[in-house]
């Protein structure tokens, strides 16, 4: 299968999942922006979505599509450094025009990925699961009051500023990791030529700043309810 | 002002393809900066026959820039640390009194070393071999405007037919990638008429040879094009993306 065999129809796949992912942090980060207007609006968004067929489904293909752009990142690498040869270089001068997060995709995915886990528990475990579970993990009737778990996990003291904190780095690691993977997964897909090159990498970073931003205003938001300037 | 300078060269010698190698340190007094950088190596091997050792191996030919045997990565740098030159280019006014210039061979696995800074690139040529040609049996030669060809589009097909084929690209790469060599030699046919017929076929045939030779897999990260010594550009390696693709697709 070309798809698995050659080095283009792998990071074939890596461009189409790494797209899906994007989209889905749009939608998601869309729907996080919703809580600093009204949590009202907010706690319906996650009344919508729960624990429904629709909602677990999505689930599932989001859990599928981040095993197979991690799994295949990881195939990659390992080939790559095959590739290399035993030897290596003493001396590694600074290449101009390449920029260190296209050189460190693996590990800032790796950050994006440990960040995830802690996310999944803080959120996911207390919501959809909670929900699944019928009550095992958190209590059932909290399940689709996001707005509360919001505003637990950011406005309860040193800890909630030390959760903004980190997950500004999570952010961080994120906007740079998409700041080479979007206008990347458009090169792979052959969408570029010479007038374009220049335009698609700010088309790069102006997707990774709208992926990354509606996050970064709540985290901001609570972060200053927190410290207490409004 | 060219002056001469002392250096020292931090030289890569491995005795053979299955030798442990190591770099030794030699140094060399009195070393005219008008000198290319291939000069100063000759001094350097003088200097070692003179003293009934073994001289330093290299790849060299044209010494002009055009044949892409030269192959040295210089202070981390492949053709060293000037852009868009290859290291016959290079000029020993690149360096100061006093440095310790390191040399070493390209490293990849497609490129095994032969012996010191000589690697063997038959992997490219067999890459040539696979389809980086068009197969019509000539006859006369036909009239130049027979078949027009856009201005942008024949100066596009000539950039990428620039590539020399040194393999300066998967020695910069940190994956150990051939894409903008296979990209340049399948862009500089498939923009022109001729080409365009085998495409597909070419596109396929060049990037399995490149990936059963043990090259790895693009992420462009762009080293390629930044330390090409005839620039080309990693627009090419999006075109190869392309067509390779549609003929997936197409199949």
């Amino acid at each position: 299968m070309w798809l698995k065999d050659s080095s283009i129809g792998r990071k074939f796949i890596m461009s189409l999942t790494g797209m899906a992912l994007i989209f889905f942090l749009l939608f998601h980060g869309t729907m996080n922006l919703v809580v600093v207007f009204s949590e009202d609006a907010y706690n319906a968004i996650c009344q919508f979505l729960g624990a429904n067929w629709y909602a677990l489904v999505g689930t599932l293909g989001l859990a599928f599509l981040i095993f197979v752009h991690f799994s295949y990142a990881l195939y990659l690498t390992f080939q790559n450094r095959a590739a290399r040869g035993n030897d290596r270089y003493a001396v590694r001068g600074k290449k101009e025009g390449v920029d260190w997060e296209s050189e460190n995709m693996l590990v800032l995915g790796f950050c994006v990925l440990g960040f995830l886990l802690l996310h999944l528990y803080n959120f996911w475990f207390k919501m959809q699961l909670a929900e699944i579970t019928n009550g095992a993990t958190a209590p059932e009737e909290l399940a689709t009051n996001g707005a509360y778990y919001v505003k637990a996990l950011f406005t309860t003291g040193g800890c909630g500023i030390a959760y903004c904190c980190l997950y500004l780095v999570w952010l961080s690691a994120l906007w740079l990791h998409l700041r080479h993977g979007a206008w990347s997964a458009l090169h792979t897909l052959g969408w570029n030529n010479l007038k374009w090159m220049k335009r698609i990498k700010v088309l790069g970073v102006i997707i990774a700043t709208l992926t990354v931003l509606p996050f970064a205003i709540v985290v901001l938001y609570y972060l200053g309810m927190n410290i207490g300037i409004y | 002002m060219d002056q001469y300078i002392d250096i020292k060269v931090r030289v890569w010698r491995q005795a053979g393809p299955k030798a442990q190698g190591h770099f030794e340190t030699y140094e060399l007094k009195h070393v005219f900066q008008g000198a290319s950088f291939l000069e100063m190596i000759d001094i350097l091997n003088e200097q070692l026959v003179e003293q009934h050792k073994d001289p330093v191996t290299y790849d060299h030919d044209c010494r002009e820039g055009i044949c892409g045997m030269c192959s040295m990565y210089v202070n981390g740098h492949p053709h060293g640390p000037d852009s868009a030159i290859t290291t016959c280019q290079l000029h020993m006014r690149k360096f100061h009194d006093g440095e310790t210039i390191t040399v070493e061979p390209w490293r990849s696995r497609a490129f095994p070393v032969i012996k010191d800074l000589m690697v063997d690139r038959g992997a490219y040529d067999k890459i040539m071999q696979a389809g980086g040609f068009v197969s019509v049996n000539t006859g006369g030669v036909p009239d130049a405007n027979a078949i027009p060809i856009p201005k942008p589009v024949a100066d596009e097909a000539m950039d990428a037919a620039s590539c020399i084929g040194c393999g300066a690209c998967a020695a910069a790469c940190k994956n150990g990638s051939a894409m903008l060599f296979v990209a340049a030699k399948v862009s500089q046919l498939a923009l022109l008429p001729q080409g365009k017929i085998e495409g597909a076929a070419r596109a396929k045939a060049m990037v399995a040879k490149m990936d059963e030779l043990g090259f790895g897999n693009c992420t462009n990260t762009g080293a390629c094009a930044a330390e090409c010594p005839k620039s080309v550009s990693l627009a090419n390696i999006a075109r190869l993306n392309r067509e390779f693709l549609c003929a997936k697709f197409k199949d």
